[in-house]
């Protein structure tokens, strides 16, 4: 049933008893054109526009879990598309146009609330850093703002200017960035993929790679051999273990990454802030609790859970930059698991199997990438060819040398 | 998470720098594949759930390249020792 004012009334003098299901909730068929390993917001996104742009709805999403139990209910929800390099602007700028019809396109208030992206600089050499990235980022028809600490000091008076190490400058401003609500997103494509046809199977983990004339053919799974022409893969987090099946080795490492929610409060933050100094960033829920995270813990971890040691250093970043926070207690934390790739960017390309298709390497940026990601899955699902804003994303980059770096640190995974 | 130190004894985790998976070798730059090899060793991880062997060096403590093997899935520490084999045979473990 579409969601509208027309239909919410209709419900409201029933006693709302006619709503359906958001999605089907399907069991698996023997085969398929395409399989998309992983219920996580890229997977459903992958289905649906395979189903709504390129009119294929022979499509199954397989979760382990439940929909949206991984990453995609693990992030801070922030949306953006602040980057520097060339082959990663157009693609973020695309998925930030796709989150500004996405209510529309799915018929599903995914709550995209775009209050701004504001990063801090603290030093003269950071205010240059942030005008290069200002100007790339103009350059490419995206919007951004050099402010002076004055103006930053008008939208945010209760961050600490005066701080002795760390003064606030100003900060690089993206208005058009904010927040959506994540598993809003991961329902929403799931309603709208279901809708066009696409089966959603949970509880259903892959454990295997059928493999026939030197192609991958079909997956095993805990529910049974499902069969289709191709097969690809949306397991961020995981997907040194489901390439392995396969026996493929692949330029990635999972490690864990916290965040943070404190007790609600009232409104305290207009946007996403970030801190220049230190690795802290800080947005507000529509609950009010604080949302905020920092770095990586910094050691391979398949555990979604981190350590005390950077709960500290997150916390001690916040308290550097908002001291007022100190007095608002933090009510829960918890990790997820990144695929960090050897140079910060993701992958979304062919495989060298034939039939295996990648999407992968998402470091802990993957959430803002969602309706990008999806999109330039299913184009390149369907049409054997990368979309032409992630042509950047091969797989054969490092070998060849044409890194992605934007945060430029070397093939170190645990620093991107 | 704990790493026991050989040589200072049971420490926390904020004493430590992590440096990645022990099993990867620097390969020899004269070798026919070299350039392969060199790929593999810089971008290439088995990055196994489950026990990995890596290498952490106790920068607040002893300063002491350490191979710990730790279960990546609970964070398990399973063994620790100097990273240098050299250092085992001084009678330093």
């Amino acid at each position: 049933m579409r969601y509208s004012i027309f239909n919410l009334m209709r419900q409201a003098l029933t006693g709302h008893r006619g709503w359906g299901p958001a999605w089907r909730d399907a069991s698996p068929k023997p085969a398929y054109d395409i399989i998309v390993i992983g219920g996580g917001g890229h997977g459903l996104a992958t289905a649906h526009y395979l189903a709504k742009v390129h009119g294929i709805a022979k499509v199954a999403v397989l979760e382990k879990g439940w929909i949206g139990s991984g990453n995609a209910g693990r992030n801070t929800t922030i949306i953006r598309s602040n980057y520097l390099l060339a082959g990663n602007n157009p693609f973020y700028e695309l998925s930030m146009k796709l989150w500004e019809g996405l209510e529309q396109d799915l018929n599903y208030n995914t709550m995209v609330s775009q209050r701004g992206v504001l990063n801090l600089y603290h030093s003269d050499a950071q205010r240059d850093a942030y005008v290069r990235r200002g100007n790339a980022m103009r350059m490419h028809g995206v919007d951004a703002e050099l402010l002076d600490a004055a103006a930053v000091a008008r939208m945010l008076p209760f961050l600490d200017f005066a701080n002795a190490r760390f003064p606030i400058q100003g900060g690089l401003l993206q208005r058009r960035g904010g927040t959506a609500r994540h598993d809003a997103v991961v329902w929403g494509y799931a309603r709208a993929a279901s809708e066009r046809g696409v089966d959603i199977i949970q509880n259903c983990e892959v454990t295997d790679f059928i493999r026939q004339n030197g192609r991958i053919a079909g997956v095993q799974t805990t529910r049974g051999a499902i069969r289709a022409g191709k097969i690809g893969m949306a397991v961020a987090g995981n997907t040194s273990r489901v390439a392995h099946m396969a026996g493929l080795k692949l330029p990635i490492e999972s490690h864990v990454l916290q965040a943070f929610v404190s007790e609600a409060i009232k409104p305290f933050i207009p946007g996403v802030v970030t801190f220049g100094a230190g690795h802290f960033y800080l947005s507000q829920s529509d609950k009010g609790g604080l949302v905020f995270g920092g770095d990586l813990d910094g050691y391979n971890s398949y555990a979604q859970r981190g350590n005390l040691p950077t709960v500290e250093d997150v916390c001690e970043g916040g308290m550097s930059l908002i001291p007022a926070i100190g007095r608002v207690r933090m009510l829960r934390s918890w990790g997820g698991i990144m695929d960090m790739s050897m140079d910060g960017s993701p992958i979304i390309d062919r495989t060298p199997l034939d039939g295996l298709y990648l999407n992968a390497g998402w470091c802990y940026g993957g959430f803002k990438a969602t309706p990008a990601s999806g999109w330039c899955f299913a184009h390149l699902l369907a049409r054997d060819e990368p979309h032409d804003v992630a042509r950047a994303y091969r797989l054969d980059r490092f070998a060849r040398g044409h890194l992605l770096d934007e945060k430029g640190v070397g093939a170190q995974p645990n620093l991107h | 998470m704990r790493i026991q130190c050989p040589f200072c004894g049971e420490r926390d985790l904020s004493e430590f720098v992590y440096h990645g998976d022990a099993g990867v070798v620097r390969p020899d730059p004269h070798a026919a594949d070299a350039p392969a090899r060199f790929f593999d060793e810089v971008y290439l991880r088995s990055n196994p759930a489950g026990p990995h062997e890596e290498l952490w060096y106790h920068g607040s403590g002893c300063r002491s390249w350490l191979r710990v093997r730790r279960n990546t899935r609970t964070h398990e520490i399973l063994s620790v020792a100097f990273a240098n084999a050299g250092f085992a045979r001084m009678g330093m473990e």
